[in-house]
């Protein structure tokens, strides 16, 4: 073969062009058959749930179901407040304000989901280092504020989207 | 790869073996040349087909009972223990059966790290080997979910929470293999479709690590290169079957004690509760063959640190016949190897230890010395001990150090004939 044949050639514009077609339509199958497992519709319809709150006292606690996930809404007391805003944001692992956990003139209301940020357990409530929750399934200790203070959790508990529809409901997601 | 040619006695025979040559592989494996001095720990291979064919025996049968439902699924296990015929028996054979293929992996891989199994030229079989192993693990875990008490829910929550630790895309992903927000009935599906397929991808690579395993032939426990077929050899059949046999037969003998004797010794009572996201039990902890990776994650105060060492852990495995320097492969031509690998087994036994125990005080301490060392030995011990040690002297031949032993060497002969 001489060196001038080396030029592209109708055949090699048949492979490059059978190659292209070739990987869209194996992309194209592909494709579904990953997205399948994404959350399907009926999943997906459940992304809100409402709570009453009327009977919620200050310092009390519920956890509901949002997602499959539980959520903790807590009613606290102003000494918690007070607590938690008293914090110095350098001894957080993941700084971040009480303030900007809550909605604004609805202090008292803690709405988080009540999944460890480390591998998702559910931590239990007034216990740990921190008068907050505590995860006991590989020690991460999160305080008032539901922010993580010790432990191998990387981030604080999320704060999922959340509203208030009327004084005594909330609506979640 | 046959050495010799097989003429199958019969017409038919021939007929067939013309058009598809099952019966020259039949002759194959039967004469196939094993070193004839290969102790008790070479039987586990034929252990393992049989905890394999186990496995997807009872396995077939459970799934023509189970339900997999989020609503359903326990109940109908309970159904399984209780109305189905024999299906107490059959379920505690599946999950005693998984304890019992670990344990004969585990014995397996570690027979394969004391003779040098895994160096050149049988590297291929030794990944193809691991590659068997995280199936294995896949395969397990996912089972373990079916049942869908709390350890089965709260094991698969934490379990696919490590992929959330990747940066980035890890809460698309780890969404992807919820198909919900949470673990959550799609996610009992899905487990429960990837859980019957794993054994046949298994199955398919047994035959690969065992085809790999014909083209060198077996390491044995001298470890050095044999002239096959010689007088270092004798034929599979009958000599290595019976003895397999006999092997398999002691095996069952501690299987049947766990299925008929202790069926729950293996397992967490915790899983006899019904599935409930929203407590988790005050201990989660992995099945027994996990706890050495578990230990490896908690040793670490970082999540995605965490989550990298403890797949490292395993991965390492891959390239170590690379990491080991040593031309010599059995160890008991290795002095300072031995020591070092029996220091080695010691470690993995304390991080299985330690992984049952809660991640406090001096736990956390002996994890995180165990997980170091655990690393150490590959990375550090290995390279250098294969430069630096001087090793014993290997014999020529198997037939050698059995003859040099004050072994009668008429006898020997005889045998020698008679092959």
């Amino acid at each position: 073969m001489s060196k001038e044949e080396k030029k592209v050639n109708r055949r090699d514009f048949l492979y490059t062009a059978s190659y292209t077609v070739g990987a869209v339509g194996v992309g194209a199958v592909v494709w579904p058959l990953i997205d399948q497992m994404n959350p399907d519709k009926a999943q997906k319809a459940l992304a809100t749930t409402e709570v009453d709150i009327s009977n919620i006292e200050p310092g009390k606690e519920i956890t509901v179901l949002w997602r499959g996930k539980p959520v903790f809404l807590k009613r606290r007391t102003p000494e918690e407040i007070a607590e938690a805003r008293s914090v110095s944001l350098d001894d957080l692992p993941d700084p971040q304000k009480d303030e900007e956990r809550v909605i604004e003139g609805k202090d008292e209301w803690l709405v988080m989901l009540g999944v460890c940020t480390h591998l998702g357990c559910v931590p239990l409530k007034n216990k740990g280092d921190f008068k907050g929750w505590f995860c006991p399934c590989h020690g991460s200790h999160y305080d008032v504020s539901g922010r993580i203070r010790k432990g191998p959790a990387p981030k604080n508990m999320e704060i999922p989207k959340f509203e208030f529809v009327d004084n005594n409901t909330i609506k979640i997601g | 790869m046959s050495d010799h040619e097989y003429k199958p006695k019969s017409k038919a025979g021939k007929w067939f073996n013309d058009r598809l040559p099952l019966l020259t592989l039949g002759a194959h494996l039967t004469d196939y040349p094993t070193p004839k001095n290969l102790n008790y720990w070479w039987t586990f291979g034929g252990i393992l087909t049989f905890c394999l064919l186990t496995q997807i025996i009872t396995g077939v049968v459970l799934a023509m009972h189970y339900v997999a439902h989020a609503d359903l699924a326990f109940a109908s296990v309970e159904h399984i223990m209780r109305d189905v015929n024999y299906g107490w028996l059959i379920r505690y054979i599946h999950s005693n059966g998984a304890s019992m293929f670990f344990l004969a992996v585990y014995i397996h891989i570690f027979r394969s790290l004391f003779y040098g199994s895994y160096k050149s030229p049988r590297e291929v079989i030794w990944i193809i080997g691991l590659l068997i192993y995280l199936l294995m693990m896949a395969a397990a875990f996912m089972g373990y979910v079916l049942p869908w008490g709390q350890m089965s829910f709260w094991g698969a929550t934490v379990i696919t929470n490590l992929f959330s630790a990747i940066p980035l895309v890890g809460e698309s992903i780890t969404t992807w293999l919820w198909g919900a927000y949470s673990v959550d009935n799609p996610t009992l599906n899905r487990f429960f479709s990837l859980h019957y397929l794993i054994p046949f991808l298994i199955l398919g690579l047994v035959v690969l690590h065992i085809w790999a395993l014909h083209v060198p032939g077996n390491n044995n426990p001298v470890g050095i290169d044999i002239k096959k077929p010689s007088k270092d050899t004798v034929p599979f059949h009958p000599y290595i079957t019976i003895k397999d046999a006999f092997a398999l037969l002691m095996f069952m003998i501690v299987f049947a004690g766990f299925v008929f004797f202790t069926p729950n010794v293996l397992g967490h009572s915790d899983n006899y509760i019904p599935a409930n996201p929203l407590v988790t039990p005050a201990h989660i902890v992995p099945e027994w063959y996990l706890l050495p990776f578990y230990a490896i994650l908690r040793s670490v105060p970082d999540k995605l640190g965490g989550v990298i060492l403890m797949f490292g852990a395993i991965f390492i495995l891959f390239v170590l016949p690379w990491l080991d320097t040593s031309k010599v492969r059995s160890a008991v031509f290795r002095p300072l190897y031995r020591q070092f690998y029996w220091i080695f087994v010691i470690d993995v036994l304390m991080l299985g230890y330690i992984g049952a125990m809660p991640a406090e005080g001096i736990y956390l301490v002996l994890a995180r010395v165990g997980t170091i060392y655990y690393f150490l030995h590959f990375i550090v011990v290995l390279p250098v001990v294969g430069l630096l040690e001087k090793t014993e002297p290997i014999p020529m031949s198997i037939s050698d150090p059995v003859l040099s032993s004050g072994a009668e060497p008429s006898l020997a002969k005889k045998d020698n004939v008679k092959i």
